[in-house]
């Protein structure tokens, strides 16, 4: 028999965040220039090339990796479908057209010091993810087929709006709106990424308590609302958290794809289904994929960088499809 | 009788218009007694148990668990009074049997801890209880609908509930299996004075239960003990079949149609 839930969860935290501290190593060492880690201190062109630029990179990659993979996990067990994630659901591509519609009217405006940008990102995200579910569920049952259509419908028409956007905006705009479309970890300094964490760490806080309800629900919803899971309590938390994680991640690293969906089932096939080791799992795992992923973005060709979103579409869209395949396998249900 | 530990008293409840699904529906269940709940399709029972089990909340009416009003009970109190068994569970993740029947302790565990030793206990013996245990490790998407019935009826059973609620537990299980699965029950009646509403369409199981409730359109045609409930003319009416025959033969209520 395999180790209780409390021991797998021990050697799952141990085994990933070992993986992390080595992604974050390598994502550090690779680059077109080279950096030697030991001269950080002394050599001022090292230091500059590293707390500038590298480090804020790789911290961008595990903010934005950890966001979405987890975002996937919690809402593939709402859905009680695999092929759920944010990018399949519509849900960045709903705050990549409310963040364009803030990217046309300027980056830099603020509400309360929080980047308006976040805040239309999360209503384009949280307008998607609440019209997909109301497409998707007729009664008591929510559709896995109808779920992933509206989402596809979704994608489309933001990709639309944020298209029309583009070409009405002024040309630095549009240009802006092109670069992060794309999906890219490229940043500049640190604030950034404090400003993410500030609004992240919270909700992915805030998202894991909600792990053993999400794991009832994963199960069976019947049982988990006989069980006491209050169900639509559970369910506007997990759109709004997912909304405003997917938000804040989309408006500053564009819709990077299928994160959500390759990470939860890597740390299901090693820890098992149980959704309150694969939450944090996910969380830990997503962003060593993300810093590895890039790293391979920046070095794959010799003298120019891919972006990363591209890796991730080319990884995830295989895994997409093994995982239909695979759940036509089951498809008893 | 002393205070019943399920009262639902003139229950209604309407889809939509024109179409009741159940209208001024009572019901009693006394502490170790065995109910079956019997009708056509579309009578009304999987709605009866649903609000029962909290699913669905009545348009009007009352029920009344333990001398405490249904929405008086905090969820996970009642979860440790009540255990519902759907009549399947479609996962779309391979979860492992043992891990499945181990969420039903659910209501018995802190909210952040993960389940105890005792937990794991009580989740195995309720795997044995409910002929079982010899799939603990596999995945429940790679059992049969059988199987899945008996996994299921044994996470409702990890729960410890004084109340079982079960819809249509044998309609996926062999002749074998169906028989194991009344003994089963009657046999936790017996020791640990466990209560048990279940909807069946195999009216010869019945024989053993202490009381049948017919639903028919919604209503409740008749109620009392098996024999009683169980005649020709009762049946006939309420599946609309003019060839419908019992017969009583020592204990068992024979329940046939002439084709």
């Amino acid at each position: 028999m395999t180790a209780p839930a409390s021991k797998r969860i021990v050697l799952a935290i141990v085994t990933l965040t070992a993986l992390l501290a080595v992604s974050v190593v390598i994502g550090v060492s690779v680059g077109n220039q080279h950096i030697d880690l030991t001269t950080i201190f002394s050599d001022p062109f090292s230091q500059t090339l590293f707390f500038r630029l590298r480090l804020p990179r790789v911290l961008m990659g595990l903010v934005i990796g950890a966001s979405l993979a987890v975002c996937g996990a919690a809402l593939q067990a709402l859905f009680r479908n695999p092929l759920a994630d944010p990018y399949t659901l519509g849900v960045s591509g709903g705050g990549a057209l409310g963040a364009s519609i803030a990217i046309a009217f300027g980056w830099s405006a603020r509400f309360f010091g929080i980047p308006l940008v976040f805040m239309t990102s999360f209503v384009g995200a949280m307008v998607a993810v609440t019209l997909v579910r109301a497409i998707a569920r007729t009664g008591a049952v929510v559709l896995p087929g109808a779920l992933l259509l509206s989402g596809v419908a979704v994608n489309l028409v933001s990709a639309a709006g944020v298209l029309t956007i583009q070409y009405m905006a002024d040309s630095a705009s549009a240009l802006r709106i092109l670069r992060w479309l794309v999906g890219s970890l490229d940043v500049v300094g640190l604030d950034s990424i404090y400003r993410m964490t500030a609004i992240l760490a919270p909700a992915w806080i805030a998202l894991l308590l909600l792990s053993r309800q999400l794991n009832l629900l994963a199960m069976d919803e019947d049982t988990a609302v006989t069980l006491g899971v209050n169900i639509r309590r559970c369910e506007m938390m997990v759109h709004a958290l997912c909304s405003l994680i997917v938000g804040v991640t989309v408006s500053t690293g564009g819709a990077i794809g299928f994160v959500g969906l390759i990470v939860p089932h890597a740390v299901r096939l090693m820890f098992g289904e149980d959704l309150r080791i694969v939450l944090p799992g996910s969380l830990l795992l997503g962003a060593s994929f993300l810093i590895l992923a890039d790293a391979l973005a920046r070095s794959a060709m010799p003298s120019t960088e891919l972006p990363v979103g591209a890796i991730t579409g080319l990884m995830g869209g295989p895994a997409f499809l093994w995982l239909l395949r695979r759940r036509q396998q089951y498809s008893a249900m | 009788m002393s205070q019943p530990l399920l009262e639902a008293s003139h229950l209604d409840y309407v889809y939509g218009p024109g179409c009741a699904a159940v209208s001024d529906v009572s019901l009693q269940v006394s502490e170790a007694t065995m109910t079956a709940v019997i009708g056509a399709n579309g009578s009304g029972k999987s709605t009866l148990i649903r609000m029962l089990s909290g699913l669905l909340r009545p348009q009007s009416g009352s029920i009344v668990l333990n001398g405490v009003p249904f929405d008086d009970w905090e969820p996970r109190l009642r979860a440790r009074q009540i255990a519902y068994m759907p009549q399947t569970t479609a996962t779309a993740f391979p979860f492992r049997v043992i891990d499945l029947v181990l969420s039903g302790r659910t209501p018995h565990t802190l909210r952040f801890r993960f389940e105890s030793v005792r937990d794991a206990e009580i989740a195995m013996k309720a795997l044995e209880v409910a002929g079982a245990a010899h799939l603990a490790d596999r995945p429940f998407t790679s059992l049969s609908g059988g199987e899945r019935q008996m996994v299921i009826l044994a996470r409702a059973l990890a729960q410890e509930p004084r109340v079982l609620l079960l819809d249509e537990p044998s309609s996926a299980l062999d002749l074998k299996h169906r028989a194991d699965l009344i003994r089963t029950l009657s046999r936790l009646r017996a020791a640990n004075g466990l209560s048990i509403v279940m909807i069946t369409h195999d009216l010869q199981l019945t024989g053993t239960f202490d009381q049948v409730v017919a639903l028919h359109e919604g209503k409740v045609a008749a109620s009392g003990p098996p024999r009683e409930v169980l005649k020709d003319v009762l049946l006939r009416e309420i599946f609309q079949d003019q060839n419908v025959r019992s017969q009583q033969v020592g204990e068992q209520t024979l329940v046939w149609v002439d084709l």
